[in-house]
């Protein structure tokens, strides 16, 4: 296991260059800049500002500039926000960011696993058919109407949950979690009903039942371990994609995370915002991706020997 | 027991939560005001920063020699502010300022004649990068210094004659020069701790962070969470610290429209920016909250001049007569908006523009045949340029079947990033592109400056020495009467020519808690919170 972790970073690394990279041509060529704005800068106005942020360089003096920089930890400041780093900037999201999906992961893993194996074990009965409609509409409703839908029942008409805000009214942070967590919920719901399934009806199971064991320990010691093996590898994308994509709940709940940072550099053309961003995620993807084959190699003995 | 936890979330959901006091009732009792503020700022250094949010923030933390005026049926759009009085020489060109001896910093220090000289003179340094220094090239010199001419700042017409005193010397008479100094732009800062931080010339320095931000304004800023929200605090040491009857206020980066709406219903703001367009028509009906201001802006289409196909005066009025702007306000826009039939809003400090642009049809369909187009020789295809916005494509939408309706011209309509849209429009990579405009200063310069030629904004490639010598002509002559004579000419010499159509005059709309006293409606929307107060009636 350790060497294929090792092996994983290393190649790790060229691709974290290779994003870097591509990020930063990329954003070159999109056309306009940070600082064009509705009421246009004066030339004279403007070429200070590029001095001011190296931008009067040729690209691949400040593409040489940029990683060298990145090499020594520095991802520059901010174009958008003066007086503010880009480090600065993740550090202030990203915890925001991470709580928001651990309480969302955590709401989709007890919800999804729950139903997903309750469906498994009571298969074709209502107990299979609801969970499993109610995880077709959690897949299908996207989180941007899901979010105001919850907003707008237990915000506006009920008046007992705040509708926005992240840590300033009791009870901010249970919508966006709910939200952002019943979207992953209803995936897990159908990966579980599926793994348990298959795992159900093998041989070692009917063993342990005639053995004696009863229904419970079948279920929770020796089904549940080989049939989460899909809900675990699904875990590390879904953990990386709940931390990139959080930024519609983040925009509808108004949660200062990260996603929003993140989206918002873009349409700002924030440049160096937009590449500290893209290569914080990248490495957190490349991260949980890795966590999660981890976890799935050391559920699964038959891949721990390939 | 697992049946207990599977129900814990649904009772604290039910019962937790159940107390029903919101920030609104609260912010009442301990005047604590919750304003929504479109996006997260930039920052809130003044010299540094533009935009409507920062604008909002800046004006409870620091103040200029004047303030914009509570009053909307005084004609000024402003009164004294850091300076108590002042007067003005009879050829308009000198202004001695008497700044108020009680004014003081966050941190105690007294506010002097120097620091204003100082902050100008920061505003004026090339390196600083300021967007906004041509507030101050009115000032003898200021130009010359900001552009290298001159290096000497001794020579530009800013002096402190002593600790209260404050000489300006313009190079002309500008009657709208008070307003500017409304203006963020030309507000002071704390030299020492500005300096403390970085150079004069440092974008970047870290004196505006909470703890190290230092201004004269009626609040001072306490917390600063990025994208969350903004806290400001009542400023002891402001020279006007008893009038002042709120003890904080809240800014929130609420950049959705729809989440804005949401925590207004819900009693989480007093004030929202704006309003989602959509729902204006029906907040009309029946929300009591919603109010409708005056603003001065314009929205209008830019025609780029140097398009072989526009090149033609005719062509660009047949646009502009066939567009019927009344049904574009009551049936796509239908939040209160006017049908502009002039390039500045009429009224602005007395300016009523003698200009209009009919709904003729027939006569726009016979000036483009003048033009040479026919049924045989049919005009080219036209494209309408827009950021991706639903509001804008409505209106582009409504133009579009006008154009085809009465002229027979096929329009496509093409939406862009807003960043992409700009590049196009600086560029002249557009045929039509739709913009809006929104005064700095109470005045019609602010709009017809725009126009003329090289300026940045103008981006039609419309050239008119004789309107550029009107406008140029009519900030050197003290009396207003006949200043505006000579602006209402430059007007119907740019209508006549029409490189902009204007389509209609902004209004600014937004929910307002009934709690919220002293916010009057302002043309530029700049509000003094030391007239704002929170009353239950």
């Amino acid at each position: 296991m350790l060497a294929i972790f090792v092996k994983r970073i290393l190649i790790a690394i060229p691709v974290l260059f290779a994003v870097a990279s591509i990020t930063f041509f990329l954003i070159k060529i999109a056309p306009g800049g940070p600082f064009d704005a509705d009421r246009a800068v004066s030339p004279q106005v403007l070429k200070n500002l590029n001095e001011a942020y190296n931008l009067d360089a040729s690209n691949w003096e400040q593409y040489v500039d940029y990683m060298s920089g990145l090499i020594q930890g520095d991802l520059g400041p901010s174009f958008r926000f003066p007086g503010r780093s880009v480090t600065e900037m993740i550090a202030t999201g990203l915890p925001v960011t991470f709580e928001l999906a651990f309480y969302a992961i955590l709401i989709a893993l007890l919800m999804g696993v729950f139903s997903g194996v309750l469906a498994a074990l009571k298969r074709n009965t209502f107990l299979d058919f609801i969970p499993m409609a109610i995880a077709m509409i959690g897949i299908c409703v996207p989180t941007f109407l899901m979010g105001p839908l919850l907003v707008l029942i237990f915000g506006i008409n009920l008046e007992v949950l705040p509708v926005s805000g992240w840590g300033q009214l009791p009870g901010d942070k249970i919508l966006p979690s709910l939200t952002l967590g019943f979207a992953y919920a209803a995936y897990i719901a159908r990966l579980s009903r599926g793994g348990m399934l298959e795992v159900l009806n093998q041989d070692f199971i009917r063993t342990a039942r005639a053995k004696g064991l009863t229904e419970r320990m079948v279920v929770i010691k020796h089904a549940m371990q080989g049939g989460l093996i899909p809900v675990v590898s699904f875990l590390g994308p879904a953990i990386a994609g709940l931390l990139a994509g959080s930024f519609v709940v983040e925009t509808i709940f108004q949660i200062p995370g990260l996603g929003r940072f993140y989206v918002e550099a873009a349409f700002n053309r924030d440049y160096t915002m937009i590449l500290g961003t893209t290569i914080f995620f990248s490495a957190m993807i490349v991260f949980f991706n890795l966590l999660s084959d981890l976890a799935a190699l050391w559920l699964n003995p038959r891949s721990r020997d390939t | 027991m697992l049946r207990k936890i599977i129900y814990l979330p649904i009772i604290i959901l039910i019962f937790g939560c159940s107390e029903n006091i919101t920030p609104v009732d609260s912010g009442l009792v301990n005047q604590i005001y919750h304003h929504g503020n479109g996006s997260e700022p930039q920052g809130i250094d003044p010299h540094v920063v533009t935009g409507v949010p920062e604008h909002h923030i800046l004006i409870s933390l620091c103040e200029g020699l004047t303030i914009p005026n509570p009053n909307p049926n005084e004609s000024n759009g402003y009164m004294a502010g850091t300076a108590e009085s002042w007067s003005i020489s009879e050829d308009g060109k000198e202004y001695i300022f008497n700044i108020n001896k009680n004014a003081k910093w966050s941190n105690g220090d007294p506010v002097t004649a120097e620091d204003f000289v100082w902050s100008w003179m920061r505003i004026l340094t090339a390196s600083l990068g300021s967007q906004y220094p041509d507030m101050l090239y009115y000032l003898e010199g200021a130009y010359e210094y900001h552009n290298g001419i001159i290096d000497d700042f001794k020579k530009v017409g800013v002096k402190a004659l002593d600790d209260h005193t404050l000489k300006v010397n313009l190079k002309n008479p500008t009657p709208f020069f008070l307003g500017l100094l409304s203006h963020y732009s030309t507000w002071p800062v704390h030299k020492d701790t500005v300096l403390k931080f970085g150079d004069i010339d440092d974008r970047n320095g870290e004196w505006t962070r909470p703890g190290n931000f230092v201004c004269n304004g009626p609040f001072q800023l306490k917390t600063w969470e990025l994208n969350n929200k903004i806290v400001v605090e009542k400023n002891p040491h402001y020279y006007d610290a008893s009038m002042v009857r709120l003890n904080e206020i809240h800014y929130y980066p609420v950049s959705n429209v729809m989440t804005e709406d949401r925590m207004f219903r819900a009693g989480q703001l007093h004030l929202t920016s704006t309003l989602p367009s959509q729902k204006c028509p029906m907040y009309i009906e029946n929300n009591p909250d919603l109010r409708i201001d005056p603003y001065m802006g314009t929205y209008f289409y830019r025609i780029n001049t140097e398009n072989e196909a526009l090149k033609d005066t005719r062509v660009r009025k047949a646009l502009a007569y066939s567009i019927d702007r009344k049904l574009l306000v009551d049936k796509v826009t239908k939040c209160g908006q006017i049908p502009a039939y002039s390039f500045t809003p009429p009224g602005t400090n007395g300016y009523q523009p003698k200009t209009d642009i009919p709904f003729d049809p027939v006569l726009a369909k016979s000036l483009l045949a003048e033009a040479g187009f026919s049924e045989e020789n049919p005009f080219p295809k036209l494209e309408i340029l827009f950021n991706t916005n639903e509001d804008h494509r409505k209106i582009a939408l409504a133009v579009q079947q006008m154009w085809q309706l009465n002229l027979g011209i096929e329009v496509e309509l093409v939406n862009q990033d807003w960043k992409v849209y700009l590049n196009r429009e600086m560029i002249g990579d557009f045929q039509i592109s739709r913009a809006g405009w929104i005064g700095d200063y109470e005045d019609p310069n602010t709009f017809l400056d725009l126009m003329r030629p090289n300026r940045g904004n103008n981006k039609t490639g419309w050239e008119d020495m004789e309107y550029d010598a009107l406008v140029e002509k009519a900030n050197t002559i003290n009396d207003q009467a006949e200043r505006y004579e000579m602006l209402y000419k430059a007007e119907e010499i740019l209508i006549d020519n029409m490189p902009i159509i204007p389509l209609y005059t902004y209004v600014r709309a937004y929910q307002l808690s009934p709690d919220v006293k002293g916010f009057n409606p302002h043309i530029l929307d700049h509000h003094h919170p030391k007239f704002i107060y929170l009353e239950r009636d």
